[in-house]
C-alpha cells in the first residue's frame, strides 16, 4: 500500500512540477532582469562596429552599447549584461521563447516580424540600406549589370528577399547561395563561389575588412531597400518595451540637448527646463517606466549619448568609417528623432 | 514480504480469494500501467496546451495557412520550377526534392564505393587491402560535417573562375560555379521515348525471368545481359529515330559572370554527396566485409570441389549468404545517410532544412516547420526500412 501512494505521490509531484515549468508567466520581464540581476541580450555571432567580441572577450559595438545602456538604466552599471551570440535564423526564435530579454542585432524592422511574430520593434538605433559588394575586376559600375551572377547571401535575413525583388523587378536572372551564418557567406564569397555579395550597406564595409583582399573588392552606388535595424522585445510587457523604448530616445534626446560624458556633471547644474526634466532633477519619469529618478544620467555616464556611441563604434574615425548619413539628427539633416521626455 | 508471496499465490491457486486486491499481481500491474499512461497523456496535455496557450499569448499565428503564402527568396537548384512569387509549400516541396536526390545518389555510389572497399579489404593483394584499411581508419574517424566542409572547399580552391572554365568539345565544362553539361529538350513527340524506355526494361525483366525458367527446366543457356541491354536502350533509340529525333540540346554559351543555359551540377550539391559517399562507403565497407567473413570456408571448398568457377562461388554461394548478414546494417547506413543529408544547410546546399529553415525565419512558424521536419525525415526512413525489409526478407534463407 506504501508503495502504491508514495508512486501516487511521485506521480502528481511529477505532474504539478511539469505544468510549473511549462507554463510561461506573462510579462514582469523587468522583475526577472532585476531578480538575476543582469540583463541577458541577444547579439549577432560577430559583426564589426556593431556586436563583436575583442580579443579579450569583451563585446563592442552600437548593438553591445545600447544592451550597456539598458543595464546602466536598470542597475547603474554597464556590465550587468550577458550576450548571446544568436545566428540571424535562431534569433527570432531565441526572444519569443524568452532566452534573451532583449534583442539587438542589427535587425530589419518589418510588418511582418513586428505583428505575427509576436515582437515589438522598439525604435531604430540605425537606419540602413541593402547594397551590393563585387571584386572590382568584374569592371561593374551598377547592380542593373548583374544579371547572371551568382549572389551569396545568408538565410533568415530581409537580404534574401530584397535581393529576389531587386533581380525580379529589373527582369534580371541570378543564381542565389543562401548560407546559415554570416561567416560562411562572405568566406564563400571571397572563396570564388559568387560574383556578389549582399547584405545591409553597414554589413559590407564590417565584412569587407575580413576578405583577403579587401581592396580588390568594392561596394556598388545602389541601395536596393529601407533596413531600419533596431532593438527587439517580444509582445506582452509593455513596460519592458516602453524602457527599451526609451532608452533609445533618452540617448538620442541626450546628443540632441548636447549632454554627453564629458559634460554631464556641468549639466546637472543647467536651469535648463528641458535638460533638468531629462536628467531628473525636475519631473520624475524613470520611476514612471519602474527605473529610477536618475536613468538618463546613469545612462549617459556610463554609455553616453547616440553619437559618442556611434562615433566610437562605427564613425569616421573608426576602421568602418561610416558618416552620419541619414542617422544624423533630425535638426542636422538626418532621421533620428525622439519624441520629447516630458 | 508481499512480493515473495505474489508469485507463487496464483500457482496454488486456493488460497487466491485470501490476496488483498493490491497484492494481487494483474491489479498491481494493470494499476501501474494506467498510471503510466495518464502520467503520459497529462504531460504531452500539458506541453501541448501551454504552446498553445503561449502562443496566442504573444499573438503569434498558428496552421500550416502560411504555406499557401508568396515565398518571395531564390533558391539555387531547383529539380522543379520556381520562381520567387511562387508559394512556400511549393519551396518546401523543392527542399524535399533536393533531399531526397541527394540521399538517392548518395545511398547508389556509397553502395558501389563501399562494396568495393569491403571486399578490397580481404583482398590477398596487400598494397590494395592496405589501402582499404586505411581509407576506412581515416574517413569514419572524421567528423563528417568537417568532411563535407572540406570537400566543398576543395572543390572551390581546385576549380578555376567561370571565365577560365575547364571545357571538354566546348560542350562539358567545370569551374567553381559547378559542372554544366548540355541540357536536353524533349520538344512534341518526345513521349514515345520515355513509353519506349519503359516498355523495354519490362521486357528486359520479362526475358530474364523466362531464360531462368527455361534453365532450370532444360538447363539450357540464353544470352541474357546482352539481350536486357539491348532492349533497355536500343527500343528508345529506335523510338528517337522513328518519331523524327524530336530532343534538342541547349548547349552553354559563356555569359558576363557564369555560363549561361545547359544544366547545371551546383558544387554544393557535388560536395556534399562527394563527402556521404566517402564517409559512408567507410561503414559498408565494414559491413560487407563482415558479412562475407561471416561465410564459413567450407562453402567456398565445397563450391570448387563441385568444380565451381571462381566467379561463381563468389556469386552464387557467397555473396547470396553474405546479403543476409549485410542487409539489416546496411539499412542503418542507408538511414543515417538520409538523415546525415541535414549536414547541408552548412555549405548552402538547398536541402529540406536549409530551405526549411528560410521559410521559418521568414514567418516565424517555428512548431510547424519543426513538425514537417520531422514528419518528412521519418516517412523517408520508414519507407527505406519498410524495402530494406521486404528485400532482407525475400534474400532470407528458406526453410523446407
Amino acid at each position: 500500500m506504501k508503495r502504491i501512494v508514495s508512486t501516487l505521490a511521485l506521480g502528481a509531484a511529477l505532474g504539478l512540477g511539469a505544468t510549473a515549468a511549462l507554463a510561461q508567466a506573462p510579462s514582469t520581464t523587468l522583475r526577472n532582469i532585476q531578480n538575476k540581476g543582469f540583463v541577458q541580450c541577444g547579439v549577432s555571432q560577430g559583426l564589426a562596429g556593431f556586436s563583436q567580441p575583442d580579443s579579450a572577450g569583451n563585446w563592442t559595438g552600437l548593438d553591445v552599447d545600447f544592451c550597456r545602456a539598458l543595464a546602466a538604466a536598470i542597475f547603474n552599471d554597464p556590465s550587468k549584461v550577458r550576450f548571446s551570440p544568436l545566428s540571424a535564423k535562431d534569433r527570432f526564435t531565441a526572444l519569443q521563447s524568452g532566452e534573451v530579454d532583449v534583442l539587438s542585432r542589427n535587425s530589419t524592422w518589418t510588418i511582418q516580424r513586428d505583428t505575427s511574430l509576436g515582437l515589438n520593434f522598439a525604435g531604430i538605433n540605425y537606419y540602413d540600406g541593402q547594397g551590393f559588394l563585387v571584386r572590382k575586376s568584374l569592371n561593374v559600375k551598377s547592380a542593373r549589370e548583374l544579371s547572371g551572377a551568382s549572389v551569396c547571401v545568408q538565410t533568415g535575413t530581409t537580404t534574401e528577399l530584397n535581393v529576389a525583388d531587386f533581380f525580379r523587378t529589373n527582369n534580371l536572372k541570378f543564381e542565389p547561395v543562401v548560407f546559415a551564418t554570416a561567416d560562411e557567406t562572405i568566406k564563400a564569397y571571397d572563396a570564388g563561389r559568387c560574383d556578389v555579395f549582399t547584405t545591409d550597406a553597414s554589413g559590407l564595409y564590417a565584412e569587407r575588412v575580413k576578405l583577403a583582399k579587401p581592396d580588390d573588392h568594392m561596394v556598388l552606388p545602389e541601395i536596393i531597400s529601407k533596413e531600419p535595424l533596431g532593438p527587439v522585445v517580444r509582445h506582452g510587457d509593455d513596460q519592458w518595451f516602453d524602457i527599451v523604448k526609451w532608452t533609445h530616445f533618452a540617448m538620442i534626446t541626450a546628443e540632441e540637448l548636447n549632454i554627453s560624458k564629458a559634460n554631464l556633471d556641468q549639466m546637472l547644474q543647467s536651469t535648463n527646463p528641458e535638460i533638468r526634466r531629462t536628467l531628473g532633477a525636475e519631473g520624475n519619469f524613470g520611476e514612471a517606466l519602474g527605473l529610477s529618478r536618475d536613468w538618463v544620467v546613469r545612462i549617459v555616464r556610463h554609455v553616453g549619448n547616440y553619437a559618442e556611441v556611434f562615433d566610437r563604434n562605427v564613425g569616421p574615425s573608426t576602421r568602418l568609417g561610416i558618416s552620419r548619413g541619414l542617422n544624423a539628427l533630425w535638426n542636422k539633416g538626418g532621421l533620428q528623432y525622439a519624441p520629447p521626455i516630458r | 514480504m508481499a512480493i515473495m508471496t505474489d508469485g507463487t499465490v496464483p500457482a496454488r491457486g486456493t488460497s487466491a480469494t485470501k490476496v488483498a486486491f493490491f497484492n494481487d499481481p494483474k491489479v498491481r500491474s494493470l494499476i501501474f500501467q494506467g498510471l503510466a499512461l495518464a502520467l503520459l497523456v497529462f504531460v504531452i496535455y500539458s506541453a501541448v496546451s501551454n504552446a498553445v496557450t503561449n502562443l496566442s499569448n504573444q499573438r503569434i499565428a498558428a496552421g500550416f495557412g502560411f504555406l499557401d503564402q508568396t515565398a518571395g527568396f531564390g533558391i539555387s537548384q531547383t529539380p522543379i520550377a520556381w520562381s520567387e512569387s511562387m508559394s512556400y509549400g511549393r519551396a518546401f516541396v523543392i527542399g524535399l526534392l533536393n533531399t531526397l536526390l541527394v540521399a538517392v545518389v548518395g545511398i547508389f555510389f556509397a553502395t558501389i564505393l563501399g562494396f568495393i572497399v569491403g571486399v578490397s579489404r580481404l583482398s590477398p593483394n596487400w598494397v590494395i587491402s592496405k589501402i582499404a584499411y586505411w581509407y576506412v581508419e581515416i574517413i569514419r574517424n572524421l567528423p563528417l560535417l568537417f568532411q563535407i566542409l572540406f570537400w566543398y572547399l576543395a572543390v572551390l580552391a581546385a576549380m578555376p573562375t567561370p571565365r577560365n572554365s575547364y571545357s571538354l568539345f566546348g560542350l562539358f565544362f567545370a569551374n567553381q560555379r559547378g559542372i554544366t553539361v548540355p541540357k536536353p529538350i524533349f520538344e512534341a513527340g518526345s513521349g514515345a521515348i520515355g513509353i519506349a524506355l519503359i516498355v523495354g526494361i519490362i521486357a528486359a525483366f520479362a526475358v530474364r525471368s523466362w531464360a531462368r525458367k527455361r534453365q532450370a527446366a532444360t538447363g539450357q543457356q540464353f544470352p541474357v545481359v546482352s539481350t536486357m541491354i539491348g532492349l533497355i536502350f536500343g527500343l528508345p533509340i529506335l523510338a528517337y529515330l522513328a518519331s523524327g529525333m524530336p530532343v534538342s540540346f541547349d548547349y552553354a554559351q559563356q555569359g558576363r559572370f557564369n555560363l549561361a543555359g545547359g544544366m547545371t551540377l551546383i558544387p554544393e550539391f557535388v560536395a556534399l554527396t562527394l563527402a556521404l559517399v566517402a564517409y559512408t562507403a567507410a561503414f559498408i565497407g565494414e559491413i560487407v566485409r563482415a558479412g562475407i567473413q561471416a561465410v564459413s570456408h567450407g562453402q567456398t571448398e565445397a563450391g570448387r570441389s563441385l568444380g565451381l568457377a571462381e566467379g561463381r562461388i563468389l556469386n552464387l554461394i557467397v555473396i547470396p549468404q553474405a546479403l543476409r548478414v549485410i542487409i539489416p546494417p546496411l539499412t542503418s547506413q542507408y538511414l543515417n545517410l538520409a538523415k546525415n543529408s541535414s549536414l547541408a544547410v552548412g555549405i548552402g546546399y538547398p536541402d529540406m532544412v536549409s530551405v526549411g529553415g528560410t521559410i521559418l525565419n521568414q514567418t516565424g512558424q517555428a512548431i510547424e516547420i519543426i513538425a514537417m521536419w520531422m514528419g518528412c525525415y521519418l516517412t523517408i526512413s520508414i519507407v527505406t526500412s519498410i524495402f530494406m525489409n521486404w528485400y532482407n526478407a525475400r534474400i532470407a534463407l528458406v526453410e523446407r
